[in-house]
């Protein structure tokens, strides 16, 4: 008992130096700092709007989608619906880089306007930061819709069947109270994480225009070394955060990573052009996704035997850091979950969810400050990055482990506690085995965020060291669109390869 | 006793020869068709020790890493400043003096005892010439174009810097207002040049912020005559590229005798066709042939180094308020 | 012998009080409403129902705190096993917790589960094993921690009538062979009659002291009437 309030209280603190801690050191260091100029100005209100305006998108087309899926049975229907928890994992500059194949000035949609005799498009600035963050939330906002369809007992549609309901009854009836509940949940969630957004500013911004206020951080620190500046901004992205997640505790937030969303429910309307429609979501919205990969894959393997050693080299790295996160992601959501559940303290699972508010690059800008006087923070890129993105994975890791350890105390807890079981022996004889499902989960979560993270990295690297991504930026800033998009695959397979390991593991030989 | 200097002249040649000298530069110098292969071989058959150059960011950046690293870094050279930075360079402190005499060409004085200069050029808005039949002849004739550029974050890059400059040498008080009219052409605004000028031999751009000096490697290189630079009525601002001694520095000879080198017409003959830049001293051979068909600046404009740190403020400032709307 | 003296569990708008002896070696029923308290007089006496007043002695001895530490042996109505361990490790715990068994220990753990007629399905997990089975297994483990008091809470209520009576059957030849007490939850009148020779009855928030289950069924009080349904 005392060794998991001991342990617990170990990784609380780990969590509370590592969001609030900095958080000190960051405003501490801002004291000195001018006020904000116009850009900076600029940099909240575009990180405010882009935020609500991807949001919106991504659940507004979301809503069509999920209805699609949720009223049509097709071959593959299951694959696609797998494939929309991708994202979720799928490492940011890889995403920019297809969409860049596709959206760019050079992309095929251009190619295809200027064929039509049209003129082509522009990614660059605001509206290419939000056609990513819709290709990353749309499927999101999709799954987490569709699982309010689902929730739609399937007696209610047999009942509307026999009462002779028209699509828009059933509309009226059941499924705008399903939206009106599940919509705002859905929305704070995409805010929250576009608020956050920097890779993509990074790479797709263009400049000023479209300048989030993590992104504003990176610039203040790296081009003007102005630490008062970027602890200042690090300030409004952690009060910016800590506001939304504030609202979206009060919303009752949709869990979008469950299983079961594999069944269809069976209806008896919508014939006719609604099965149009319903094709037509569904095949867009798979195009919308599909596409920019398959041209990262199609250009990526012609080059994957050529790859540079430097590009291996920085996988090795990846790899590493990948493993440490989620390592250290699970030796802190273990202990906060065991004394959560101990407890009954929704207290400290809530301290566990403070790295939600905060940003990797706050975190980073904290660091930096603390760790600046003792020794070179550069030496220290790579656990930093290891241990930025656990932080970041924890959230979701305390929200499989916390309920999955409350259920085996409530069900193994007395005849374990009458058998003496404690400590160690119960950790390893009790918990470890039957929280394997949760634990590859939330590693292989923590393994993939880091594997792809664009994001502190950049702030630590020196130039001889670089992970995967940072390595593939920096092709992509060389214009070795090749060898980047080969990168992007070797990248794309390690992420999705480590997450499946993990969660196979957990999978693999578990009994109910 | 006629052992021991032996001994030590062994030891200290196999020290020597252990020796690192570390050069933090901007990417495209260290880059396979820049002059950083072709300048290590040739300064370690000289020095007989291990260069090794660091590629970090464009220019403006450099002297960020080096205020991040402060008296830590690794760095006994940095090569890539420019004039704009000198000045802010050097306040850092972290700068020792070179005392090289070189018998410079370039088009100003050179009386800075810190910085070492290797080449310079103008800076230009560069076009394919197959595209692009009217090139616009001023800032104002490309605000009211349809052109679209590819520039660089004057924070990160000295061309983007170069460029911030120019505007406020053209217009002055009223470089603000140019920048808004010129912002509705500005495709993005890359970190560094390689991003951009990559855009825009990709075809995202209509025109990108380079050199005049840049059409000399397409058509040199790559025999390739469709690039140009758009010659400006207003004049070209003028860059000189600097490189400098880290003080803190582990292998201050070794240090000294590169910024020597630099200097060299060794090292002067590799920057024409690699950086495609005026080389600081004329090479003994002289200038490749493609380089008598470039354009000459009618003006040549340029901020003196003691001034543009504090012009760059202002005008950073301008230029932010402008492109953030 | 177990005495509780004036023991009050409180729960949220419930309490349940009790002032009772059960002698040693005796084999007592626990009867009474679903939703009296059976469960929770079982729980506070194997330790895992917090006494607000009152003690809990074994022979005239305070109970230790810890479940593990009391004199006891539960057998819960579900999740007797952990179903990640096969059935040998499961009735190994019963020795140690921590499965770092001596050879002489291996030897013991075996012999219970011939004991229960499981001799050679230690290395199922309880997946593979049917209702019976686990229940068997429950008992093997029972007998290797030897624990003077044996308090089962309706851990055979998901068996049919004559597996249960098996059961049953096997318990009391297990009571027989160790001499340990029985305290066994059931809403079965006719369990207390094939094994017990006591029952106590818990109703209105009160457990009764027990009575011998001839006279309780002969005359049995008003609370038990109305339970079993007879006028």
């Amino acid at each position: 008992m005392t060794r998991t309030t001991t342990l617990g209280a170990l990784a609380l603190g780990v969590v509370v130096c590592l969001t609030l801690g900095t958080l000190v050191a960051v405003a501490w260091r801002a004291e000195g700092a001018g006020g904000f100029g116009p850009a900076d100005w600029a940099a909240i209100r575009f990180t405010l709007w882009q935020a609500a305006l991807s949001a919106a998108l991504s659940v507004a087309l979301a809503v069509p989608v999920a209805r699609a899926l949720a009223r049509r049975r097709f071959p593959g229907r299951g694959i696609l619906i797998t494939l929309l928890g991708a994202p979720f994992i799928l490492p940011v500059i890889v995403a920019v880089l297809g969409l860049l194949a596709v959206f760019g000035r050079a992309g095929i949609l251009s190619q295809a306007l200027i064929w039509a005799g049209l003129e082509p498009v522009s990614i660059y600035g605001w509206h290419g930061v939000i056609i990513a963050h819709v290709f990353f939330n749309l499927p999101l906002a999709t799954r987490l819709i569709l699982q309010g369809w689902l929730a739609i007992p399937a007696e209610r549609f047999r009942l509307a069947a026999s009462l002779g309901f028209a699509p828009s009854d059933i509309f009226r009836v059941f499924e705008r109270p399903m939206l009106r509940e599940v919509v705002p949940g859905a929305l704070l969630v995409i805010f929250l994480i576009c608020l956050t957004s920097f890779a993509v500013a990074l790479a797709l911004g263009g400049g000023p225009r479209a300048t989030t206020v993590e992104l504003a951080i990176y610039q203040a620190f790296r081009f003007d070394f102005d630490l008062g500046k970027a602890a200042l901004l690090a300030l409004v992205q952690f009060a910016m955060g800590a506001g939304a997640a504030l609202i979206a505790f009060r919303v009752a937030i949709p869990g979008g990573m469950g299983g079961g969303l594999d069944r269809a429910v069976t209806r008896w309307d919508g014939g006719g052009w609604l099965v149009v429609q319903d094709v037509l979501c569904i095949g867009l919205a798979a195009l919308f996704l599909v596409l920019p990969l398959s041209m990262i894959v199609a250009r990526g393997v012609p080059e994957l035997m050529s790859l540079p050693g430097s590009v291996i080299e920085a996988a090795g790295l990846s790899i590493v850091v990948s493993l440490s996160s989620a390592l250290l992601c699970l030796s802190l959501a273990l202990p906060i979950a065991a004394l959560a559940v101990r407890r009954g303290s929704a207290l400290v699972e809530g301290v566990g969810y403070l790295t939600i508010a905060a940003s990797p690059l706050v975190i980073g800008t904290g660091l930096f400050v603390v760790v600046f006087p003792i020794m070179d923070p550069f030496a220290l890129a790579l656990p930093v990055t290891a241990l930025v993105n656990a932080a970041m994975a924890l959230p979701f890791a305390l929200r499989a482990l916390t309920p999955a350890l409350a259920g085996i105390e409530t069900n193994f807890g007395p005849l374990a506690d009458q058998l003496g079981l404690a400590g160690w022996a119960r950790f390893r004889r009790l918990w470890l085995p039957r929280l394997r499902r949760p634990l590859g989960f939330s590693g292989g979560l923590a393994a993939a965020l880091s594997m792809g993270d664009l994001g502190v990295i950049t702030m630590f690297a020196d130039p001889q060291t670089a992970t995967l991504p940072l390595q593939m930026y920096r092709l992509m800033g060389a214009y070795r669109m090749d060898d980047a998009a080969a990168a992007g695959l070797l990248l794309l397979s390690l992420s999705l390869v480590i997450f499946w390991i993990f969660d196979r593991g957990g999978r693999v030989d578990a009994d109910a | 006793m006629k052992t021991f200097p032996v001994i030590a002249g062994a030891l200290m040649a196999t020290a020597a020869q252990a020796e690192t000298l570390t050069v933090y530069t901007y990417d495209s110098f260290t880059s396979e068709w820049g002059p950083g292969p072709a300048v290590e071989a040739a300064f370690e058959a000289e020095c007989g020790c291990d260069l090794e150059f660091v590629a970090v960011g464009d220019g403006a950046e450099l002297l960020s890493r080096l205020k991040l690293e402060g008296a830590r870094t690794k760095a006994d050279v940095v090569l890539g400043l420019d004039t704009n930075l000198t000045a802010a360079a050097e306040a850092t402190g972290l700068f020792a003096p070179h005392g090289v005499t070189g018998d410079w060409t370039l088009p100003v004085d050179w009386a800075d005892a810190t910085f070492v200069p290797y080449d310079w050029g103008y800076f230009a808005f560069v076009y394919d010439n197959t595209k692009v039949s009217n090139p616009p002849k001023s800032f104002a004739e490309l605000a009211d174009s349809d052109l679209s550029i590819v520039i660089q974050d004057p924070r990160s890059s000295t061309p983007g810097l170069g460029l911030l400059l120019w505007v406020k040498s053209v217009y002055g008080d009223k470089a603000g207002e140019a920048w808004a009219s010129l912002n509705d052409q500005v495709v993005t605004v890359t970190k560094g040049w390689s991003e951009a000028y990559g855009m825009f031999l990709e075809g995202e751009a209509d025109m990108v912020l380079s050199y005049t000096t840049s059409p000399a490697y397409h058509l040199i290189a790559e025999e390739d005559a469709s690039k140009s630079a758009a010659a400006f009525s207003e004049g070209h601002y003028m860059q000189i590229e600097v490189a400098g001694k880290i003080a803190s520095t582990d292998v201050p000879e070794l240090a000294d005798q590169f910024l020597a080198f630099v200097g060299s017409d060794a090292f002067q003959s590799i920057i024409p066709t690699t950086n495609w830049m005026y080389p600081a001293v004329t090479p003994a051979a002289g200038l490749p042939d493609g380089f008598s068909t470039l354009i000459q600046p009618e003006k040549a404009l340029i901020v003196p180094a003691a001034k543009a740190d504090a012009v760059r403020d202002a005008a950073l400032t301008e230029w932010l308020a402008a492109s953030a709307k | 012998m177990l005495t509780l003296e004036g023991m009050r569990v409180e729960m949220e708008g419930f309490t349940l009080d009790a002032e009772l002896s059960v002698p040693t070696g005796a084999r007592v029923a626990v009867l009474g409403p679903s939703g009296a308290g059976k469960s929770t007089l079982l729980g506070a006496i194997a330790g895992f129902q917090p006494v607000a007043a009152g003690r809990v002695l074994w022979k005239g001895a305070a109970m230790p705190a810890a479940p593990a530490k009391r004199p006891v042996s539960m057998v819960f109505q579900d999740n007797n096993l952990f179903p990640h361990l096969s059935a040998f490790d499961n009735v190994a715990m019963g020795l140690s917790p921590s499965l770092r068994l001596s050879e002489a220990e291996r030897v013991r753990v075996g012999g219970a589960l011939q004991r229960v007629g499981l001799n050679g399905y230690g290395d199922r997990k309880p997946g593979r094993l049917s209702g019976g089975q686990v229940a068997r297994v429950a008992l093997a483990r029972v007998l290797l921690r030897d624990r003077p008091l044996l308090l089962l809470d309706e851990p055979f209520g998901a068996l049919g009538p004559a597996l249960k009576a098996e059961m049953l059957s096997l318990v009391a030849d297990l009571l027989d062979e160790t001499g340990a007490t029985l305290m066994m939850v059931s809403h079965e009148p006719q369990d207390a009659r094939l094994i017990a020779d006591h029952v106590v009855l818990v109703a209105e928030g009160r457990a009764h002291a027990p009575v011998s289950t001839g006279e309780i069924f002969a005359n049995p009080p008003e609370a038990l009437r109305d339970y079993l349904g007879q006028a």
